[in-house]
């Protein structure tokens, strides 16, 4: 009787995280969604604290506690530009939990797994372990504790290639013979490092692919946890999570125009100027009082936000600047490229917070057809998802790559912190073109001024 | 494992992947870091497997195993649906009522 009410609370929990989900496909419903996931969650946790298995209580206290604490600690106190950091985190606990699961598995049953359980195991502490390390890296990136930079040294495809190799071939080994325990440490062992050696060479540009792909696998290793302890719910809630992270990152490949093998094994941002370095001529700077009269008496003013906006929390000045125009009767659209920011929908989770409404937030292909009509295009701290090489120099590193084509409007206005470049490196003709005109400095003061010129105007 | 109960996973593994697809690719891009964190905590689920883990309490060391794996995905639960709802709440159709519209 206990037994099928446990089940029951599985297939509960089950059907309300998909529920839950499906509540996603629309900012109407989510949150209603949201909620029924929270109680699918409840009912799976009270079930399985009926299990026979559990015989004390007090680790389990102990830990729902410390973790609860952590968690809300965490998920009041995390500012929204800090998201990609957080998201890179919480990947890394999901995936040493499910890492720590197979260990004691292994530990308590070792030889006696089979050939099933013991494959289960194996996926789990792998996918889990490089995982784990790898979201670290990830998130030590982000956070700006290691350098954004992509590390790379002579023969790093071929050394990771091979340890990864090696990790799998033990992993094969265990297969045959589950006995052996030390395969399987050194197994756990090399995951870990892998997982570091896989995230080091990425640069921070390419976050998004990464962070996304980093979620697919910490997800898949919550479904392998699911096959090895054969329950359902931590399967289906583990394909979710690993098809959704493995959805994203297509995505997010689609828009930068590469494939995910060339994000992992490119080092993308390292590339020494070769075609690129073409453009010449002058980056003028723009007259604050002119850019100013020539916003306000505008019709239509596009905003393009980049990692920049992010990085100098230039949203609320954004907005304001957005209020100043529509004021005088401008329309305001925000062009939204999925790869902006450091993870999917960063840009939209910002300006939402700005309290932008979502209906003025624009897709690629929406926005690129009306920025012939549109008069001022305003770029904020974006700078490759607006390189017009993408689409006309074929010799370009990134060619292909779908971009918001802001030099087609009558002024583009560049808001940068200084001359460099952008973080892949790669010269901007935009800069340079008759209609640009650049405005230096951190992007939250430009806005703040750019509105004192538009009020003046 | 009886190799009934193997195929029965299977096949529940491949339904939800299907069904997966089918839910998460009518998310739209604008909510897609609120997907990522929501997923994430539902993923949290494998503090079930961590639960048990904890509460066997065959070994010391399968305890204190378990106990971390309790903490971690507890973490990923209660922070990943704070935040998500926290995330969701910002989402306007029109601008608040302090101005105009």
């Amino acid at each position: 009787m206990k037994t099928y009410f446990i089940e029951f609370s599985y297939l509960l929990a089950s059907i309300l995280f998909i529920l839950g989900l499906r509540g996603l496909s629309h900012p109407e419903t989510a949150r209603r969604g949201m909620h029924l996931a929270e109680f699918g969650m409840v009912t799976a946790v009270i079930g399985t604290l009926l299990q026979r298995e559990i015989i004390s209580y007090e680790w389990i206290i102990a830990g729902l506690l410390l973790g609860s604490t952590i968690g809300l600690a965490m998920g009041v106190w995390v500012p929204m530009t800090a998201m990609p950091q957080r998201t890179a985190l919480s990947h890394a606990f999901g995936a040493l939990a499910a890492s720590l699961v197979g260990v004691s598995e292994y530990y308590l049953h070792g030889a006696k797994l089979g050939e099933f359980r013991m494959s289960a195991v194996g996926f789990e502490v792998l996918l889990g372990s490089l995982t784990t390390t790898g979201s670290l890296v990830a998130f030590a990136k982000l956070q700006g504790l290691v350098p954004g930079t992509p590390l790379t040294y002579k023969g790093q495809n071929i050394f990771n290639l091979s340890l990864l190799g090696v990790t799998i071939g033990c992993f094969c080994i265990l297969l045959f013979h589950p006995a052996a325990a030390a395969l399987f440490y050194l197994m756990l062992g090399l995951a870990f490092i892998f997982g570091i050696l896989l995230v080091l060479p990425i640069g921070a540009a390419d976050m998004p692919v990464v962070i996304s792909l980093l979620n697919s696998y910490a997800g898949l290793a919550s479904a392998a946890t699911g096959f090895a302890i054969s329950n359902n719910v931590l399967i289906i809630a583990g394909t979710l999570d690993g098809g959704s992270g493995f959805i994203l990152s297509i995505v997010m490949c689609k828009a930068m125009n590469r494939s995910i093998t060339n994000v992992l094994f490119g080092a993308f941002g390292s590339v020494t100027e070769t075609a690129a370095a073409t453009s010449t001529g002058d980056m003028r700077e723009a007259n604050l009082g002119d850019v100013g009269v020539q916003l306000a008496y505008a019709r239509q003013v596009v905003f393009v936000p980049g990692y920049g906006m992010a990085t100098a929390q230039a949203q609320h000045a954004l907005r304001e600047l957005a209020d100043a125009l529509e004021d005088r009767g401008v329309t305001v659209k925000y062009a939204i490229h999925p790869v902006a920011g450091r993870m999917p929908g960063h840009m939209n989770v910002l300006l939402a917070e700005a309290n932008v409404p979502y209906s003025q937030l624009y897709e690629l292909d929406h926005i690129n057809p009306e920025f012939p009509t549109t008069e001022a295009a305003v770029v904020v701290g974006a700078n490759d998802v607006v390189n017009p090489d993408a689409r006309d120099n074929p010799q370009s590193p990134i060619t292909g790559m779908p971009i918001l084509e802001v030099d087609r409007a009558k002024l583009v206005v560049v808001l940068k912190r200084g001359r460099g470049k952008g973080f892949s490196g790669l010269e901007n003709p935009l800069f340079y073109k008759a209609n640009c005109e650049m405005l230096y400095g951190d992007a939250k003061d430009s806005i703040t001024r750019l509105t004192q010129a538009v009020r003046q105007a | 494992m009886p190799s009934e109960t193997v195929i029965a996973t299977f096949y529940v593994f491949i339904l939800a992947a299907f069904l997966g697809y089918q839910v998460i690719s009518r998310v739209p891009p604008l909510l897609h870091t609120p997907l990522m964190s929501a997923t994430n905590a539902i993923s949290g689920i494998s503090l079930v497997g961590s639960l048990v883990t904890a509460g066997a309490h065959q070994t010391t060391v399968s305890a204190v195993l378990g106990f971390i794996a309790v903490v971690c995905s507890t973490i990923n639960v209660v922070g990943g649906f704070v935040i998500t709802d926290r995330m969701l709440k910002m989402f306007k159709r029109k601008a608040t009522p302090d101005k105009k519209e």
